[in-house]
């Protein structure tokens, strides 16, 4: 019971995009369509299980003060053995998210889950987390890609609602990414401030 | 202190073991995985052939071009039926554009697969199949670069731009002018 | 030359870092409450930024690519940003004080700064001279120092208008932010 808490906890309470505000340049770089904001949703949330797990197994044989270096180098080598099997065993993939997938290192999410909960929980707990906070973030990023792909496109994953011509490009390209999430968050806030 | 040294070099040499281990496991399927991209692309844009066309590959240089064009020639029952041309511009919307082109054993265009490209997604990225749609002028299947104009419809020739993204069209069709002239500096050295 | 101009006009405006290319959002949306504050955000990044590139590209060409290391960039590159910032906050304090108490705040919010590795592995991506790198770098940041200023501006006003309440903060900024980003584009489609 407490290990789904943990996961309602990163998915609603303290979701990373609508409430944290953590992670905003992948969650507005790659959401030009449903599948690739997913895609960068799940790349994030495998990195973040992984760095959450050994973050939380060394937690008590890292020294305070070097603590933070430990954990960059820690996220960094997840990230980059991740870069290097997309690039084996999805390279279609890996072209589209681009320099997306080395800059999961810099996502503010995965150092602030490892400081705020994982250097202070066990390993199946930041795991929990890991995939709460992974869920929270993947949800965020396919909701966004799939309205802004049906705006523009007309399309939600690939599957045609209405046709191309009606739809308004703008939503696809930069501007449509910041009005899309802004309006999403404000959908957010209001249900859950009422 | 001496505790810090120690855990920082030893998280070092381990992350450093741990990613040249997944390196040395991924290096084999990263090339591979290129080269099938290659191969697939090749065999779209060629007409039949029962060669293997990577085997035969030419570098050919266009006087004018920073980088030399490979060229891939078919061939069915030893007679040759075209070749396939990795093409490049560099006046993309947003950097380098990868084309390969193929021709018929005359230099009309076969088809064409857009290998590499960062142009604006819904405009420029429209490309990838824009010139071989039936509509209108859009299609540059079946054109002869020796014969038609290939240029956009703007600067007198006889292919219509893509909507609003007349950077990328002008690029596209360049590259594609670009590999009919090293078809046809290949063609030349075979004969002679 | 030329090619100098368009890098500067395109990191600027045509490609804007935080409008096109959807790097450094974190501080765009964090240190934009202020202009006072923004102007200091965009020259601390400014500053850390070229020398980032500077080390980054020395590395990435001295070091990873001699010994065929391309893979441990990534994990190199953030601990030289990360180490650097630390380096540049001491000698800051000890040398410039009056700098110091100026930038000093936002030094430690740029090692997460996406927009500082981003650069880093854009200039090796695309391959570009030392040079050309270090005049792109500091274009770019010159891009994000005009994008975060134009918004802190904006967000100044905002504080004084009734905005309704699930929108107000984060999402009125952003859709501000989503005007600005198509204001932008108008930029789109200047190449020299």
């Amino acid at each position: 019971m407490k290990l789904l808490n943990i996961i309602y906890n990163g998915l609603v309470r303290e979701n990373p995009t609508f409430v944290l505000l953590l992670g905003m340049c992948p969650t507005l770089g790659t959401t030009g369509s449903a599948i690739t904001g997913m895609s960068m949703g799940l790349a994030t949330m495998a990195v973040l299980i992984c760095s959450n797990m050994s973050v939380s197994a060394v937690r008590r044989i890292v020294p305070a003060a070097v603590r933070i270096p430990v954990y960059i180098v820690l996220i960094a080598t997840f990230v980059s053995a991740l870069q290097m099997l997309m690039a084996a065993y999805l390279p279609a993939l890996n072209a589209t998210l681009g320099i997306f997938i080395p800059l999961i290192v810099v996502n503010c999410i995965l150092l602030g889950r490892a400081e705020a909960f994982a250097s202070r929980n066990g390993v199946i707990a930041s795991a929990a987390d890991g995939i709460g906070i992974g869920l929270g973030f993947t949800v965020a990023l396919t909701l966004l890609g799939a309205c802004r792909e049906f705006l523009g496109t007309g399309k939600v994953f690939g599957f045609e609602i209405y046709p191309e011509t009606y739809g308004s490009l703008i939503f696809v390209l930069a501007p449509g990414a910041f009005i899309v999430l802004g309006l999403l968050m404000a959908v957010f806030k209001h249900f859950s401030t009422r | 202190m001496l505790a810090m040294i120690l855990v920082l070099t030893s998280v070092g040499i381990l992350s450093g073991l741990i990613l040249g281990w997944v390196h040395s496991l991924t290096e084999g399927p990263v090339e591979e995985a290129a080269r099938r991209a290659r191969i697939e692309a090749i065999s779209q844009v060629l007409p039949p052939f029962d060669n293997d066309p990577s085997a035969s590959v030419v570098d050919i240089s266009v006087s004018g071009q920073p980088k030399p064009f490979r060229v891939y020639p078919a061939t069915e029952g030893g007679r040759f039926v075209g070749a396939a041309v990795e093409s490049y511009s560099m006046d993309g919307f947003s950097g380098e554009i990868d084309i390969i082109y193929g021709f018929d054993a005359e230099g009309a265009v076969v088809d064409y697969h857009v290998m590499h490209h960062a142009e604006t997604p819904g405009l420029g990225a429209k490309m990838e199949q824009w010139f071989r749609m039936p509509e209108g002028h859009r299609s540059v299947i079946g054109l002869n670069p020796a014969t038609a104009r290939v240029a956009v419809t703007k600067d007198g020739g006889d292919v219509d731009a893509i909507t609003a993204a007349t950077i990328t069209s002008r690029a596209f069709l360049g590259a594609l002018r670009e590999a009919h002239e090293a078809f046809e500096i290949y063609k030349k050295q075979q004969n002679s | 030359m030329l090619e100098y101009i368009s890098i500067i006009i395109t990191a600027i405006f045509v490609n804007n870092i935080v409008f096109a290319q959807f790097l450094g959002i974190c501080p765009f949306l964090g240190v934009s409450k202020k202009l006072s504050s923004a102007t200091g955000m965009g020259a601390a990044v400014a500053f850390v930024m070229v020398i980032a590139t500077l080390v980054t590209w020395l590395l990435q060409h001295f070091l990873l690519d001699p010994f065929g290391m391309g893979y441990m960039q990534t994990i190199v590159f953030i601990l030289v940003i990360a180490a650097l910032v630390q380096v540049l906050e001491i000698i800051m304090k000890k040398v410039t004080p009056a700098l110091y108490q100026a930038l000093g705040v936002f030094l430690p919010l740029i090692t997460t700064n996406c927009a500082v590795l981003g650069v880093a592995i854009l200039v090796v991506q695309k391959d570009f001279s030392l040079l050309m790198s270090l005049v792109y770098a500091a274009a770019t940041a010159a891009g994000f120092a005009l994008a975060l200023w134009l918004f802190a501006g904006i967000r100044e006003q905002l504080e004084l208008v009734d905005v309704p309440r699930p929108m107000r903060g984060a999402p009125i900024a952003l859709i501000c932010a989503g005007l600005l980003a198509m204001a932008f584009m108008g930029f789109s489609g200047i190449s020299f």
